[in-house]
């Protein structure tokens, strides 16, 4: 079962140069949550605030309170542990193309000690169908390459991957930019079954896709939350007359 | 609507002076037969790179033939005893030497190298990395006689008064660590090697290591992953074809080393189980005993040796080039060895 | 605690010795490093006075004398070696960069990687059965022959490189203007990859001045002046060599004192290289 995310005055930077300012929003648990905006509007770095992957570029750093669940993940826990509890899907796929299907699934489990032979099948085939991965690569999971699968295949084994832990929350960062517009389907299929279960957050360009797929969305600008409505709110009748401007591709 | 009339061409009115102007710019002809110049000129420049090869080969060749015809190639090699005073040239002792000081210097050197490199690409505070590049860069910049010197008067003395004893003392069961700690001997070799082959192996590591995408390191952590399971699960594992590949040319280089070798390893040519024991490398016997060669046949049994180590060192080094280049996709090497 | 955290703090642990042991890693490889131009220093500066630059070798017992012609005679082999090295090294790299976009191009690049790997030892056995056999004697020009081979292999990579970073519109600007190919190469290509080429050509310098196993039978070393170059002559790594490895005291401290020098020499040449790249990349580089 997902659970709801509590954002409260987050700050975010790029070495001196400030890219989030002052965020505060609830992230409703079982429900998805679209992040629209224009580019470079700090969209991609709130959602990786949200799992602490921020961090890892060098130079920058985050401050303020995100609770995730009743946890506030900036302080007195460990990035690690966070990252453990959310997942992480990215704009273009990641498999590890030394490992195998199977092995990338697993990967996220035996990092946390799993080694049960057994109890590793059942996650893997658990997880790939979760993805709707399952039957197109059940036959070949130990002997192709993660890497050997086409765009959409490998979005999907990165979803699984980062299923198998069970995370409390899924990010997506446009996870499906890349990928032709059959893959991109598949994958918003996929994300209306998941909503039942996890806590999405989705960053996307496409405000087709934030409709389709979103219950409640967030438009940023320049680093700044502008609206944060329900998504039929937000694309019929905005508050902000930015928000409108960018609905109706006045500018972005 | 009726077109304005297009204007009827200006008159050229040339500037005095314009016409001389444009005769002196090199005409086509003679630019035609400069360049084809200048390319032949290049041509021989490159082709000398052929030549060299070319004659390395041919005079290896030729002045082994005699040693060849002699004792042919599986005699000469697997020969033990080797005593040029008295006709007796086996040059197994060589062979042995080579690869166990390589062996050795490989074994020391290749863990040191991974973790500078993994440090210096993935841990290091960023100020730092120029500076560590720098000195590691200086560390190979010495030149193998200053290692030797310092190997016979500095490493010597350390390892005959505190290592050996050491070892001998606790390591001493295995056959390895047997025999009186003279300092010099197989040890020393081993160890000053790996300090020359360490920078190689370290900048080439660190270049394969550079090559790894990012989203593959941020795949790893966005599953929880700490730093040191990332830097295993995805960045050693996804450039492991190159990292061979740096060690394989880092044993290239161990392979030919003369100098410095030949300063500590005690020139005899014996086959011992103990790493304290003096020993002989191919390299080194030819250093050693090419100008003191008194006959024919011992020129040309030291001429088959190096044939054999040129043989050798080729192959390792194409082989570690094209592990290499298969992870940086044909970016040539920062690294001349 | 619950095995989930258990589980956890081991795997910081594991983090925690790993990124010890890297540390640990580069604290040893500089260990040696610190050594040996501490002992360098040490032990090579209390000899170095002005006689050891400008007298020759004295028997031993006599006490005294220096390495002055080790240093002139490795300047002339250096400069012999030069000659041959630098142009052809370049004249090659050239050719793979701009007119070697194919097969036989290839064929060089990789000729001169396998050279470069070739040990330096071998070098001199062929140069000494080519120049000194059939000149009968030893003699600095077979020495530099020796290092300008090594030298070779080593600046054409480096040169080809460096015209490979020069962007084609920078040539086609050239040829647009009606530039000859063969002028837009040397003047327009080559003038700005300069300051990469010239780091090459030092790089490559500085690795040859230290080699003594190509000077073995080809220079020879000499006890005494010479400055033709079709005698024996000698060098100032060879000499550290003869001295390091001779049982008198009197020549170990020469040693050190002459291992400075060449080090001091190499070491100037490296930070040059740097300082005129770290400038030269900013001009050639656009």
């Amino acid at each position: 079962m997902g659970v709801g995310i509590e954002v409260a005055g987050l700050n975010a930077w790029f070495g001196a140069t400030q890219a989030l300012y002052d965020i505060t929003m609830s992230i409703a648990a079982n429900h998805a949550t679209a992040i629209i905006g224009p580019s470079g509007c700090g969209k991609s770095t709130f959602v990786r605030c949200l799992n602490r992957m921020h961090e890892t570029i060098p130079g920058a750093r985050a401050a303020g309170k995100v609770n995730v669940g009743e946890r506030d993940i900036y302080n007195g826990t460990s990035a690690v542990e966070v990252r453990r509890r959310i997942g992480m899907v990215f704009q273009k796929p990641n498999p590890f193309p030394t490992m195998s299907i199977y092995d990338n699934v697993a990967a996220g489990l035996k990092l946390n000690g799993y080694s049960n032979r057994r109890k590793l099948d059942e996650v893997v085939e658990r997880s790939l169908k979760q993805a709707a991965l399952w039957e197109e690569v059940k036959d070949i999971l130990k002997k192709q390459s993660g890497a050997s699968l086409s765009g959409g295949q490998q979005q999907r084994l990165c979803i699984a991957r980062a299923l198998a832990v069970e995370p409390e929350v899924m990010l997506m960062d446009e996870p499906a930019s890349a990928l032709d517009p059959i893959s991109t389907s598949k994958i918003e299929e996929l994300i209306f079954q998941l909503k039942e279960q996890y806590t999405i957050v989705i960053v996307t360009h496409n405000m087709q896709q934030a409709a389709r797929v979103a219950e409640f969305t967030g438009f940023f600008l320049m680093g700044r939350l502008i609206e944060f409505a329900t998504t039929e709110k937000i694309f019929t009748t905005p508050s902000d007359k930015r928000t409108e401007d960018y609905i109706t591709g006045r500018f972005g | 609507m009726k077109l304005a009339p297009i204007p009827a061409p200006r008159p050229k009115v040339v500037a005095a002076g314009a016409e001389a102007r444009r005769v002196s710019l090199v005409p086509l002809k003679a630019s035609r037969f400069a360049d084809k110049g200048f390319l032949l000129l290049v041509l021989a420049c490159g082709l000398s790179l052929l030549a060299i090869v070319g004659l390395i080969i041919f005079e290896l060749i030729q002045k082994s033939q005699l040693s060849i015809h002699q004792f042919g190639w599986f005699k000469f090699f697997t020969g033990t005893n080797w005593d040029p005073v008295a006709g007796e040239f086996g040059a197994l002792p060589f062979i042995y030497g080579t690869i166990t000081s390589s062996l050795l210097a490989l074994a020391i050197a290749v863990p040191l190298s991974i973790g500078v490199a993994v440090f210096t690409t993935e841990m290091c505070p960023i100020p730092l990395r120029g500076p560590i590049s720098f000195l590691t860069e200086l560390l190979a910049a010495i030149p193998s006689v200053v290692y030797g010197l310092w190997a016979i008067f500095v490493l010597a003395p350390l390892l005959r008064n505190y290592v050996q004893p050491f070892l001998a003392t606790y390591f001493g069961w295995t056959s390895l660590f047997s025999g009186p700690p003279f300092g010099i001997g197989m040890l020393a070799a081993g160890v000053i090697l790996a300090v020359m082959v360490i920078p190689i192996i370290s900048s080439l590591t660190r270049e394969v290591l550079v090559a790894v995408p990012q989203h593959q390191r941020e795949a790893a952590l966005a599953l929880g992953a700490t730093r040191w399971e990332m830097i295993r699960m995805s960045v050693l594992r996804n450039a492991r074809v190159g990292i061979v590949g740096a060690i394989i040319l880092g044993l290239g280089r161990a392979l030919g080393e003369t100098m410095a070798v030949t300063m500590v390893i005690g020139n005899r040519p014996e086959i011992s189980k103990s790493l304290f024991a003096p020993g002989y490398t191919m390299a080194s016997v030819i250093a050693n005993e090419f100008s003191e060669a008194t006959d024919d046949l011992y020129l040309s049994a030291l001429v088959h040796i190096a044939l054999a180590l040129f043989l050798v060192t080729i192959v390792v080094n194409i082989v570690a080039r094209l592990l290499v280049w298969t992870v940086t996709r044909g970016a040539p090497p920062r690294v001349h060895v | 605690m619950s095995k989930g955290s258990l589980r956890h703090w081991r795997r910081q642990i594991v983090d925690g010795f790993f990124t010890v042991s890297a540390v640990g890693t580069v604290v040893v490889v500089m260990v040696p490093l610190l050594a040996i131009f501490g002992y360098l220093v040490a032990k090579g500066i209390g000899s170095l006075n002005w006689a050891f630059l400008t007298q020759t070798p004295r028997p031993v017992g006599e006490g005294g004398g220096g390495m002055a012609n080790s240093i002139a005679g490795t300047a002339m082999i250096l400069g012999i070696a030069s000659l041959i090295g630098v142009p052809l090294g370049i004249g090659a790299g050239v050719y793979v960069a701009e007119y070697g976009q194919n097969r036989f191009g290839n064929l060089l690049r990789f000729t001169a990687d396998v050279l470069n790997g070739v040990p330096s030892i071998v070098i001199g056995i062929v140069v000494y059965g080519l120049v000194v056999v059939p000149q009968k004697h030893f003699s600095a020009f077979a020495g530099g022959v020796a290092l300008g081979i090594m030298m070779i292999p080593t600046i054409s990579r480096s040169t080809e490189e460096v015209l490979a970073m020069v962007p084609n519109t920078v040539r086609e600007a050239a040829y647009g203007l009606g530039v000859a190919r063969w002028r837009t190469t040397l003047s327009v290509a080559l003038r700005t990859a300069s300051a990469g080429v010239i780091t090459g050509v030092m790089l490559a310098f500085a690795r040859v001045a230290g080699e003594t196993a190509p000077l073995l039978f080809t220079a020879f070393g000499n006890q005494f002046w010479n400055l033709k170059p079709n005698q024996p002559t000698a060098a100032l790594s060879l000499q550290v060599f003869t001295f390091a490895i001779s049982p008198f005291d009197e020549w170990h401290r020469q040693a050190w004192a002459g291992a400075l020098v060449l080090i001091a020499l190499i070491v100037i040449s490296v930070a040059a290289v740097r300082y005129v790249a770290s400038r030269g990349i900013l001009k050639g580089a656009h």
